[in-house]
């Protein structure tokens, strides 16, 4: 069969958690040559004349360096999931090792998959029939009206806010030049050059900065993003020590995560949390205790769910007034703490708002946890509560995408040196723009069967 | 209600074609469709006023010179007949990059108009008739003919609407308001009720101009003489540029100030666009001074433009200071000018209103939609400008013949031609004012500049069968020029011998230290083509005819390669979408995943393509996914 690819892509298959296996797959016309390079199996083996439908024992190895010990599948197409030659890489779980080994593939000639690439694929080469496309744009469809409710969530989270900040600059500059040659009599672009190099020099220096924290892999997060709150006492630890205690919840410590902030991640009822446990909020004087509350109010404010804890054995203060305004209009579940003492505070009580689902606990005793659980999962699966689906590999798209603008302004402040006309500018500005839509998929001048199939999760 | 006349008679001359007005789109229109073979009659209110210019006495401008070009490059008229008729000519925006030069040429309006009526009598296949059409006739969906005020019917095979500024057309100054067209011409009164009874919608628009002053009553030593340039380019790729470098006229630079705006500030409850007086929506780009003085409160002064209007009158046309203030105030105005202190005004400054069509109701060949046969063109389109009519006139005559010929249409795309911008954002953007060209509106302006327009489109003019063999030739022999140069400069080699360094010297540019090819050289901006001259040994002497235009195509290939190949890059991106097609009968309402405002937008505005759908207001980029793996579905 005929590829309609040329290029060959790869990706991590599994969730980006230390589970006990993960997969990174690969497909494309080079995917066979492409293993070879960084697989080594016994005695000179190659996986490029081995049968299809056959798994090989053996060691991903990057130069002399042994990577991880690994089962590669093979798969000829047409008889694979996308119609093409596909290897899958089983190695060992963990976020370290399955970055490793995607990225030990891209340097090998590989291109990290765009998100659903691999159900394009299938799609293009005809592994999927008009019913199962016509089941992706339902699904498609219920996604148009989630965003209808909220478009500003869509968009939620610090990269998405800072490349939105960015196009604007961009496309504010794109048009100040463009009206300036339609409209020169009132509007003048001589000497723009330098005003524009100072934005420019701005942005990509912002570029930098995220680019360098995806090196540090500080925004590698997959869950919702969940943050404890309350008063100091109130026993927010104590809940979260119990939420990772024993044999229900798997922690993953994520290095160069910022610490200032307690953040986990962890898994209740299937579902993925990550969870920031913050400082007490109160009024205080103390300086180091105010940047810490002061913190905390900035992750309550971009959590997709905060679970406020009250220390029931006290009455509602001063303090409490301004965490319940804080949460006001969030995801939030009021957990009324220490149930084993004297309930001062009731769940009927006056000052807690109605929209907010209200559970005694007691984190002492181990008690109403599994009614938390279920609160969770029912909002979960209502739909209140969604992923923060910036996973990993989204990352690696976005590195790419952010290198593409990051050269495209570069390309704008060379043209500047070089002295060119302003009606230069916009060529690469625009080329900027595109790209940084990309990442958080505003732009539609790409091609639109990736638009369509970007929809998906990936490994699909 | 439709018109009726009183008496109807049946005139049985055979005509495959009229042509409904005689303005800038309707003499392209029906020049286009006669030249291809077809009987064509063109209907105009008035003869004496065929290719009139009833607004600014010049052609072309920013983008504006770039459609002349195009339409020229494609077979059109209004480029030869601007070379002959020109009394200056300026390349403007020479300091910016070359995808924003654009050439102006003030008109000898009456000789313009003259000029061009001879083009018409002189047509095979064309005749001229005075008279107003007042009725389209139209069976099952398809037109016949069409019947004139005085009870006339013609029978034909298509129809052209280009009626500009003419239907219920209304002139208005102050409290004065008149219902004619144009410069006291008749308007056609009667069309819009046909229109409308066959289920077009209609808007209603507004534009204006300003007042014509005698000459002998302005005082030019307070002004600054503008000049035309001392080397004229021609329009048109078939004039030789010796025929053109003549005695240019002057054009006079004069300034509004303080006291000009507290006139018009003091007055504008006497306008009659503040008043409501005025229905119509008027063009933000092309704006009124009172919208001046309102928009940029903080300028001090605009600019004021003194440009005659021929060379056998003492009129005078005073650009950028449109208005339709009353009278007195007019006077008082123009007279706070310096320069203008004792003008006297000649004729009136005045805005009009007329009916026009929301132009999303046509295909992108111009013909309607819903009436097979119809096409229009021009200001009835919602467009504004000479240039933009003509190009529309000409595309919608290439395309009725082309329908009686039983070819596809003639569609350019965006990344193809300004005129591809103008006619994609008319058929498919919302407008609620006149439609202006602008570079801004060309995403891929670099592609599309003025000096390649020939490239770019002789060989579709040649196709439609408006280009002759001959100029189809020296087209070819041109590129290929071009070409070979291109391969021969990038192999090229220099050393660094003393007389190439002693060159580089001579135009401030760094020495080599190693040997450099004359590409690499020609790139540097100091450098070009006739600059490495003495120093290029194996240099081949071009045709004469053709010389100029090489070179100037290397200097620019060379020159902005970086930029055009990423601009290529982006129209790769472009076309992909533009080539997915969407079947005429596509069925939205199966399409269950589409939103409720997307399918009705779809199925209102049945975009031809993808590329198209997406530009329409109300279809978000998830609606286009949905449409498309629907559509990529269907055809496995």
């Amino acid at each position: 069969m005929e590829q309609l690819y040329n290029s060959t892509i790869a990706a991590i298959s599994t969730a980006m958690s230390n589970s006990g296996i993960g997969i990174v797959r690969m497909s494309g016309p080079e995917a066979f040559q492409i293993a070879d390079r960084v697989y080594k199996g016994k005695k000179e083996k190659k996986l490029c004349e081995q049968q299809s439908h056959t798994i090989h024992y053996g060691y991903m190895v990057d130069g002399d360096q042994v990577i991880d010990e690994v089962l590669v599948m093979l798969m000829r197409g047409p008889h694979s999931y996308t119609g093409e030659d596909t290897v899958e890489i089983n190695c060992h779980g963990g976020v370290y090792v399955v970055k490793r080994i995607l990225e030990l593939l891209i340097k090998n000639g590989a291109r990290p998959a765009e998100p659903g690439e691999y159900t394009k694929r299938a799609f293009l080469n005809g592994r999927l029939d008009l019913s199962q496309a016509e089941a992706v744009g339902d699904l498609i469809a219920s996604q148009n009206e989630y965003a209808l409710q909220s478009s500003v969530s869509q968009l939620k989270g610090n990269i998405k806010d800072k490349i939105g900040e960015m196009r604007e600059k961009i496309l504010y500059h794109t048009a100040f030049i463009e009206t300036a040659l339609d409209d020169p009599e009132h509007i003048s672009v001589d000497g723009y050059g330098e005003t524009l190099k100072k934005v420019v020099d701005e942005i990509i220096e912002a570029m930098k900065r995220l680019l360098d924290s995806c090196d540090d892999g500080r925004i590698i997060k997959e869950g919702v993003r969940t943050v404890i709150l309350g008063k100091p006492n109130a026993g927010k630890s104590s809940l979260l020590n119990v939420l990772l205690g024993e044999d229900r919840a798997i922690v993953t410590d994520i290095a160069g995560t910022t610490r200032d902030v307690l953040e986990e991640h962890l898994n209740l009822k299937g579902i993925s949390l990550n969870i920031m446990d913050t400082a007490g909020i109160r009024d205080t004087e103390d300086v180091v205790e105010k940047i810490g509350v002061d913190r905390a109010k900035e992750y309550a404010d971009k959590a997709d769910l905060i679970l406020y804890v009250i220390d029931a054995s006290r009455p509602l203060d001063e303090n409490d007034a301004e965490i319940l305004h804080l949460i006001k209009g969030k995801r939030a579940i009021i957990l009324l703490n220490k149930s084993d003492l004297d309930m001062q505070v009731k769940k009927d009580q006056e000052e807690l708002p109605e929209e907010f689902p209200v559970i005694e606990i007691s984190a002492k005793n181990v008690e109403g946890i599994g009614e938390l659980e279920d609160t969770l999962k029912e909002m979960f699966f209502q739909g209140e509560l969604t992923f923060n689906d910036e996973i990993y590999i989204t990352n690696v798209r976005q590195k790419t995408a952010l290198q593409d603008a990051y050269a495209a302004l570069e390309r704008v402040n060379d043209s500047i040196a070089a002295d060119m006309p302003e009606d230069f500018y916009s060529i690469d500005l625009m080329d900027a723009y595109e790209a940084l839509g990309n990442i958080t998929g505003e732009t539609i001048g790409e091609d639109l069967v990736n638009e369509i199939f970007s929809k998906f999760c990936m490994g699909k | 209600m439709r018109y009726s006349a009183n008496s109807v008679w049946e005139n049985k001359d055979k005509y495959d074609v009229v042509v409904i007005g005689a303005g800038h789109a309707g003499c392209e229109a029906a020049l286009a469709t006669a030249r291809l073979g077809f009987q064509t009659l063109v209907f105009t209110v008035s003869v004496d006023s065929i290719a009139m210019m009833p607004c600014n006495p010049n052609i072309g401008g920013s983008s504006k010179g770039h459609l002349v070009r195009e339409l020229d490059a494609l077979g059109g008229e209004m480029g030869k007949v601007i070379d002959r008729t020109f009394i200056q000519s300026k390349m403007l925006n020479k300091s910016k990059g070359p995808a924003v030069h654009s050439l102006r040429a003030q008109a000898d309006k009456a000789v313009y108009s003259r000029t061009m009526r001879r083009v018409l009598e002189a047509q095979e296949n064309l005749e001229i008739k005075q008279g107003e059409v007042a009725n389209l006739l139209v069976e099952d969906g398809k037109i016949t003919g069409v019947q004139t005020f005085s009870g006339a019917t013609y029978h034909c095979k298509a129809v052209i609407i280009c009626s500009g500024t003419y239907l219920k057309a209304r002139c208005i100054y102050g409290d004065v308001s008149q219902y004619t067209g144009p410069n006291g011409l008749q308007a056609a009164n009667h069309l819009t009720d046909c229109l409308k009874e066959l289920g077009i919608k209609m808007y209603r628009f507004k534009t204006g101009t300003p007042a014509r002053v005698d000459r002998k009553t302005v005082d030019f030593s307070k002004m600054e003489e503008q000049f035309g340039d001392e080397r004229v380019v021609p329009f048109s790729f078939t004039t030789n540029p010796d025929d053109v470098q003549i005695d240019q006229a002057s054009c006079w630079l004069t300034y509004t100030n303080e006291t000009t705006h507290d006139i018009i500030r003091a007055n504008l409850d006497r306008s009659p666009l503040y008043s409501g007086m005025i229905e119509g929506t008027g063009p933000r780009y092309c704006p009124s001074i009172e919208d001046k003085v309102v928009k940029f409160a903080d300028k001090k002064r605009h600019q004021v433009f003194l440009e005659p209007e021929g060379l056998e009158t003492d009129e005078m046309y005073i650009g950028g200071m449109s208005s339709s203030l009353p009278e007195d105030v007019q006077y008082a105005m123009y007279r706070s000018v310096p320069g203008l202190e004792h003008v006297k005004i000649v004729r009136n400054a005045y805005a009009i209103e007329y009916d026009c069509i929301d132009a999303r109701q046509l295909k992108p060949s111009l013909e309607f939609r819903n009436i097979s046969g119809l096409f229009s063109a021009g200001q009835f389109n919602g467009s504004s400008g000479y240039e933009e009519a003509a190009a529309q006139g000409l595309i919608a005559g290439i395309n009725a013949a082309r329908k009686l010929q039983g070819m596809e249409s003639l569609v350019l795309d965006r990344s193809e031609a300004y005129i591809g911008v103008l006619i994609d954002d008319l058929v498919t953007k919302e407008s609620h004012e006149p439609y202006r060209m602008m570079t801004s509106r060309a995403e891929y302006r670099l592609l599309l500049r003025q000096d390649n327009a020939d490239q770019r489109l002789t060989e579709k003019g040649y196709e439609v069968g408006l280009i002759s063999q001959e100029r189809y030739d020296r087209l070819k022999e041109k590129e290929r020029l071009i070409e070979s140069e291109i391969e021969r400069l990038k192999n090229a080699y220099v050393g660094t011998s003393e007389k190439v360094q002693e060159l580089l010297e001579s135009y401030e540019s760094t020495p080599l230290n190693s040997g450099s090819s004359l590409a690499e050289l020609i790139r540097r901006p100091e450098l070009s083509y006739e600059a490495v001259a003495d120093i290029d040994v194996t240099r081949p002497k071009l045709p004469e005819d053709l010389a100029e235009e090489v070179i100037g195509q290397v200097d620019i290939s060379l020159k902005y390669d970086g930029y055009i190949q990423r601009q290529k890059r982006q129209v790769e991106q472009f076309k992909k979408m533009e080539n997915k097609k969407i079947p005429e009968d596509m069925d939205y309402d199966a399409v269950n995943s589409l939103r409720i405002e997307a399918v009705q937008k779809l199925k209102e505005y049945r975009p031809v393509s993808i590329g198209q759908a997406s530009r329409i207001s109300g279809v978000s980029p998830a609606d286009i996914s949905v449409l498309l793996v629907y559509l990529s579905g269907n055809h496995r």
